[in-house]
């Protein structure tokens, strides 16, 4: 959260900001998106980055994976306000650093490049569990699943091979192991 | 077969089934369906407003001078964002209401037809939570959610928006019975443990203070009582936001005065110097807390508060307790009556010194202000109002400003529900329409709204309603033809630039009031004062009572917004000494 713009008051000290992955179990029904986001937005928090699906259609949830910044108050308030919304039915939230986590951001890549350049776009792309959707002899569209930085990094790497349009999601998470999040 | 009900029936059947008398609204095309099936419920009365903004604020009092929801009624566009302002007001203050809407027929959703807004989408923030109803069979389901959502936990207004044909369409309706279990989002969690670490703070503190607030009311006149059985027990001092005034009694010798901005010396000083500072449903609003940083900086913090995003917001606590008042502060009496029988006696020793520091502190009367023969000081009027109704079970409103901060210092409350003011949102308008809902929920109380003459101007046509319905609302305008506070900080601050802050073209109060068809009276000196209010006792019909006032006079004492606690502006002399500079300026 950046600095209050509050006229009423004086910021106070400044505190080191982390970056959390929220998720968000939901009713999946009209507006509870804006609601989530409505009140990101209303109170001043960031979103990285926000990934929204039904995961279990019987009970009609959706799973809100939200990437934000804050101070640990901050994030604190963000969880205890999402709590508040009637169709919220829980709320997790993890330290981008923590081991127990995983993180996973998919994206797409499109290549426009000759053949030689095209196969070392698809090597460069190794690490990540490249996929090759589509081919032509002019063109690859490959799709990998890596952490955010790693795209980051691998947006600007392969410009030189061609990359000429990139699709990403925002991150969704899994905590490892058997445990689940109740 | 059983029987079909319209859509608007079905509205009825469950405001009725809610134990609803009593609905504020305006008509309007989108919602005549639900008007016109208004003949068959008797028992439902509607309140005509003139304007939805009133609606909302005549709900709002009719919810907090009762303790029960307050409803009302609007048409689709214009008709709901004029409601906005109320339904914000209620959100900031935690006041139930429930807000029907009328939609434009479901096909025309999203068309720009006449008279849609996206009200769902606009009120979004400004609601617990909102409904736009798009199939007759969720109507009913919706409408007791709605009632549930509103009351439990921290209240809140909501809104449910009904679109013209849903009105039209039928389908079964199925009695409601409440339920007990509660929706997972209402918290009464807290755990013996607390309450034995509360005790054991109780005990040791030296220099305790109890900080109270608009929960206490909220969790009902139960929660009160016992907050005087506690703060006797315990025989520590307290202090009250303006939202909690009239859950401890105000003439009492524990009761230090409202605290924060316009708070008195005492309870402000003690604040800033205590080693214990129990919250009772306050949510450490910057009006009070000053400067978060120098924030009462050496004592432990308790908050008690039913709402887990309160705790830790503004100031980090040491004991959050999460949980109803009265719940919490039952299990508190009872196990500080089992474990130390003999509190008050073994800690009246303990906390004797603080006492001292208190009593020094109340020397600088901080309220006194300096009195005239010949213009009607504001805080002169207020204290007359006081003494001729004290004796009165008086219900006050008030708009906002100068006015409002003067009716909380010198109007002494004794009983919860009795103070009806818009804190968090400040909404200049506020007092009139309050009024007449508090009126209409006790219709043989008096009922007097302290008002500035810019704040009347802002919500005057609810006069109107006041007299179609012969409702006795007394508004006692303190007139200084300026918006007061504005002035004040303009003095303060800004270099005495009164810019727009005179109002030159005032309507004549008393001609008005006649206009409207209620009575005018108007005070000009202090010596027929007491003569005119009493006149205005004696009518038992809606007055108007214009009290011209001293133009100059400042709203003291006061905290300078970004200043700590101990650092206040007392009345005139002491101005001189602690001029506003700097950075202050930029602040309030």
């Amino acid at each position: 959260m950046a600095n209050s713009k509050s006229a009423y008051s004086v910021a106070g000290k400044k505190q080191k900001f982390n970056t959390h992955i929220i998720v968000v179990w939901v009713d999946n029904e009209t507006g509870v998106l804006a609601r989530v986001v409505g009140l990101f937005s209303g109170r001043g928090y960031n979103i990285e980055s926000l990934a929204v699906a039904e995961v279990d259609q019987k009970q009609n949830i959706s799973r809100i994976t939200i990437v934000t910044t804050g101070t640990p108050q901050v994030v604190d308030q963000i969880k205890l306000q999402l709590k508040k919304l009637v169709p919220v039915h829980k709320v997790a939230d993890f330290k981008r650093d923590d081991k127990n986590v995983i993180f996973k951001e998919m994206a797409l890549f499109k290549f426009v490049a000759n053949n030689i350049k095209l196969s070392k776009a698809l090597d460069a792309c190794k690490n990540f569990n490249p996929v090759l959707l589509d081919k032509t002899s002019k063109s690859n569209v490959i799709q990998i699943t890596a952490l955010r930085r790693e795209i980051d990094n691998m947006t600007k790497n392969l410009k030189k091979f061609g990359l000429v349009s990139v699709s990403r999601t925002g991150a969704v998470a899994m905590t490892r192991g058997s445990e689940i999040f109740k | 077969m059983p029987k079909l009900y319209s859509g608007a029936e079905i509205v009825f059947k469950c405001l009725k089934d809610q134990n609803v008398n009593h609905i504020f609204g305006y008509p309007g095309g989108a919602v005549l369906p639900i008007y016109d099936e208004l003949k068959n419920f008797n028992s439902i009365k509607h309140i005509l407003v003139r304007h939805e903004q009133g609606a909302g604020h005549a709900a709002e009092g009719y919810a907090r001078s009762t303790g029960k929801p307050g409803v009302l009624l609007v048409t689709s566009g214009p008709g709901a964002t004029n409601a906005v302002t109320a339904l914000t007001d209620a959100y900031m203050d935690s006041v139930p209401l429930v807000c029907i809407s009328g939609q434009v027929p479901t096909h025309l959703i999203g068309t720009d037809a006449f008279q849609e807004c996206d009200t769902t989408g606009i009120t979004r923030p400004c609601t617990k939570h909102n409904w736009l109803v798009k199939d007759i069979n969720d109507l009913a389901d919706v409408m007791h959610k709605a009632f549930e959502v509103a009351t439990t936990g921290r209240p809140g207004p909501v809104l449910v928006d009904i679109p013209k044909d849903i009105q039209f369409q039928k389908t079964k309706y199925k009695s409601y019975t409440k339920e007990k279990k509660s929706n997972g989002k209402s918290h009464n969690n807290f755990s013996q443990k607390n309450i034995d670490d509360l005790i054991k703070l109780i005990s040791k503190a030296k220099k305790p203070i109890f900080y109270t607030g608009g929960g206490v009311i909220n969790s009902g006149p139960k929660a009160s009582e016992l907050l005087r059985e506690l703060v006797y027990t315990t025989g520590f001092p307290i202090t009250s936001t303006l939202q909690g005034l009239g859950c401890f009694p105000a003439d009492d010798n524990q009761f230090l005065g409202m605290l924060g901005m316009h708070g008195t010396y005492e309870a402000n000083n003690a604040m800033y110097s205590c080693d214990l500072m129990i919250n009772v449903g306050a949510r450490f609003d910057d009006r009070i807390t000053g400067k978060i940083d120098e924030f009462s900086p050496n004592s432990k913090k308790v908050h008690i508060d039913i709402d887990p995003s309160s705790i830790n917001k503004n100031v980090k606590v040491d004991l959050p307790i999460i949980g109803d008042i009265k719940s919490v502060l039952t299990s508190t009496l009872k196990t500080l009556n089992k474990s130390k029988k003999n509190f008050s006696k073994s800690n009246k020793h303990q906390t004797s010194n603080w006492w001292e520091k208190i009593q020094k502190w109340r020397t600088k009367r901080s309220l006194d202000y300096i009195g005239s023969e010949e213009t009607i000081k504001p805080q002169y009027a207020i204290e007359r109002l006081y003494e001729l109704t004290k004796d009165k079970d008086t219900y006050i409103t008030t708009e906002v400003g100068q006015h409002q901060m003067w009716a909380a210092q010198h109007y002494k409350f004794n009983k919860p529900n009795r103070w009806m003011t818009s804190g968090g949102l400040g909404t200049m308008g506020y007092g009139l329409p309050a009024a007449v809902g508090v009126q209409v929920a006790h219709p043989k109380k008096l009922v007097i709204d302290i008002a500035g003459e810019a704040s009347i101007l802002m919500t005057m046509q609810e006069m109107s309603t006041a007299v179609q319905y012969s409702l006795p609302i007394k508004i006692f305008i303190l007139n200084n033809e300026y918006m007061g506070m504005v002035r004040q900080w303009q003095e303060l601050l800004h270099g005495k630039n009164y810019s727009e802050s005179y109002t030159a073209a005032l309507p004549d109060f008393v001609k008005m009031a006649e206009a409207y068809g209620c009575v005018g009276i108007r005070a000009k000196t202090p010596e027929e004062l007491d003569d005119k209010i009493i006149e205005m006792l004696n009518t038992d019909r809606p007055v108007i009572f214009d009290c011209l006032v001293d133009k100059q006079e400042n709203c003291y004492p006061m905290i300078p917004s970004g200043k700590p606690h101990n650092q206040m502006l007392l009345g005139p002399k002491d101005q001189k000494e602690k001029k506003i500079t700097g950075k202050g300026r930029t602040l309030v």
